[in-house]
């Protein structure tokens, strides 16, 4: 089975985010970056996958020249090599024009399975994989948990809203977007980090892919979301906080 | 061009809340660039559907029906709104913002060469629409350049479901030209996975606890709040993936939805799908380091600070008041 894994680098979720000079987008320097959270679970499902049933696992992503640590991370994690869509324009296009770039990179590969996270942690548009789908003409199918390889095709697990799920039949090749928390994560190993060094990771840009940065959707201005309710911040130490907070609880809501 | 259409989705025979609000939003857009506000319902025999809606909006009403699409997959519901959007051609396209729109409608925008703008919280002038960035820790403002129909889906509880039109739609019926080849997905029942054991839609008070907790080993600490104040525990959903406590105790979009007197939220940011399972709380107290957390949108109290030196230091004042 040969499984493609879409990764994207994401700011560290516990980062500090400034809107930068134009308005229009976060401030990069400085940022610490990460793996997106459901994108390890894409890649978690993508290495057992490959475990049960052989094959190869290629991870690919687009971004400049820092998201080379996230596909150095996926290596050490077992993915076997790398395809790197060299562009800092990412947040110049829209997820249709990403789509583009990750479909005309995935073509020549013919796999016969593509995930995605389900959706990134800072743009969040949830749409990526699922336009990926229609611009391959692949199916597909969404927030995906579990993952198995059948006679036919695949048995997937999808989740649905308040704590329900579905199983899906599909045939391969087929794209998923993986929901995170399906499977518990790895960690890379020390003999995985060393391995990864030797690992292929081939570099192309949008120009050799024929994918130019458009948009129809463009992100024009970025704020600090107004605050709609009034919360009363209790001030002081703990102490004196968590004591403020218990005469509230007492008088004003009437719960102790 | 034929003006604004929402996108209805109908969940156990009836139009759900969010498919109510959409229709809302819709009609305000409609009636912001004096546009006709219709409505579509897909699936299989929805007569008594459309009726309900034709009393609800004045534009028309549209019936999208095929056996096919009896049961929702992504290839049906896309080849079919594919079909009937490019004979309709419409200036915009609005849907609620569910996992099953989440599923086929960024595939329907792409074979209609458009990217749909998902998950809208306000529309402004222009018309530019707001959707969250970094899980609700910023705004972003977007706006349709490209010709054709705009898509938009809007977020759950961001649009009042007071509809501004008065009703006497017309129905008709569109038959979209599907065959069972093109659809390539088999789904199949919707199942629960354990029987529920713990009911935390009842309980009158809850302490949930999110990823700022950071180790499994730490989470007596908020037991020992629990058991103080005699509350329920609950999570955000790291937690339960991570297995630290049971996906029965998740509280969000995913998980459960829970209403008590009091929600005490620490170490949790506030995402949306976390908002939506707790937003019906009476009282939300959010104890968060972050002062800009979004938790702190919808807390009636908040603590900014360290939880590892406020929940012992509230367990201890608790456990003083009661005695
Ligand atoms: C389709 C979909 C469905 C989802 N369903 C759900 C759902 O049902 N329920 C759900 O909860 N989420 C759900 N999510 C995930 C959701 O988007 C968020 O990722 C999740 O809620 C974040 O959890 P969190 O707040 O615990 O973690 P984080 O976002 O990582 O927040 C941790 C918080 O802890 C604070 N913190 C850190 N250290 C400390 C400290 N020492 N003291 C005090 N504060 C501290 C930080 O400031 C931060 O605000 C869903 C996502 C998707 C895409
Ligand atoms: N620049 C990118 N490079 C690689 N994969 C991406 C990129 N952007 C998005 N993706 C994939 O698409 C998923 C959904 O992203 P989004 O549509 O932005 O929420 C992510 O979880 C990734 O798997």
């Amino acid at each position: 089975m040969k499984i493609i894994v879409a990764i994207k680098q994401v700011p560290e979720r516990d980062a500090q985010v400034r809107i930068d000079a134009a308005g229009n987008w976060i401030e990069e320097t400085d940022l610490q970056w990460a793996l997106n959270e459901s994108d390890a679970y894409a890649l978690e499902e993508a290495l057992q996958l490959k475990e049960k049933n052989g094959g190869e696992v290629v991870v690919v992503s687009a971004g400049p020249e820092r998201v080379g640590s996230t596909i150095r991370e996926a290596l050490a994690k077992g993915a076997d090599r790398a395809i790197h869509i060299d562009c800092d324009d990412l947040n110049q296009r829209d997820a249709l024009s990403v789509a583009k770039l990750l479909a005309e990179a995935v073509k020549p590969e013919s796999p016969d399975l593509v995930l995605t996270g389900l959706q990134s942690d800072d743009l969040g548009y949830g749409q990526t994989g699922v336009i990926l789908a229609a611009l391959l003409e692949l199916p597909h199918a969404s927030l995906i948990l579990h993952v198995e390889k059948t006679t036919t095709g695949l048995h997937v697990k999808r989740e649905l809203e308040e704590g329900w799920f579905q199983n899906i039949e599909l045939p391969t090749p087929a794209v998923l977007t993986i929901q995170s928390g399906g499977s518990k994560l790895r960690y890379a190993t020390l003999m995985g980090i060393k391995r990864a060094k030797t690992k292929e990771v081939r570099r192309i840009n949008p120009a050799e892919l024929g994918v130019p940065a458009s948009a129809m959707v463009a992100l024009e201005r970025i704020a600090q979301p107004q605050k709609q309710k009034s919360t009363q911040i209790l001030p002081g130490s703990a102490k004196e906080a968590a004591a403020a907070l218990v005469e509230k609880l007492k008088f004003e809501v009437r719960v102790l | 061009m034929s003006g604004v259409w929402i996108v209805l989705e109908q969940r156990e025979g009836r139009v759900g809340r969010i498919s109510w609000e959409a229709l809302a939003a819709g009609q305000r857009l409609a009636a912001q660039f004096n546009l006709a506000a219709n409505a579509v319902l897909i699936g299989s025999q929805t007569e008594s559907l459309a009726a309900e809606v034709a009393g609800k909006a004045n534009g028309k009403v549209v019936r999208v029906e095929h056996p096919l699409l009896t049961t929702y997959t992504a290839d049906g519901f896309s080849l079919a709104l594919e079909q009937f959007f490019r004979a309709e051609a419409p200036e915009y396209v609005v849907f609620p913002h569910t996992y099953q729109v989440r599923d086929y409608a960024p595939a329907l925008a792409a074979r209609l060469g458009q990217v749909l703008i998902g998950d809208v919280t306000g529309i402004g002038e222009g018309p530019v629409f707001i959707r969250q960035l970094l899980q609700g820790r910023l705004n972003g403002s977007y706006r349709h350049t490209g010709g054709g129909p705009c898509f938009i889906s809007v977020q759950s509880g961001a649009f009042r479901a007071e509809v501004i039109e008065t009703g006497g739609a017309e129905v008709s019926v569109f038959t979209p030209a599907i065959e069972a080849v093109q659809i390539r997905t088999k789904p199949g029942e919707p199942f629960r996975d354990s029987a529920q054991t713990v009911d935390l839609g009842s309980a009158a008070m809850i302490v949930s606890v999110g990823r700022g907790i950071k180790e499994a080993e730490n989470l007596p600490l908020i037991q020992d709040l629990a058991t103080a104040l005699g509350a329920e525990m609950a999570a955000s959903r790291p937690i339960c993936d991570n297995g630290w406590l049971p996906m029965e105790r998740q509280v969000g979009s995913s998980g459960q939805t829970v209403s008590p007197k009091l929600y005490i939220a620490v170490g949790i940011s506030g995402a949306i799908q976390h908002l939506v399972g707790m937003k019906g709380s009476q009282c939300v107290v959010a104890i968060n380091k972050d002062p800009d957390a979004p938790i702190f949108e919808v807390a009636d109290y908040g603590i900014v600070g360290d939880l590892f030196e406020v929940v012992p230091a509230l367990t201890e004042a608790i456990k003083a008041a009661k005695q």
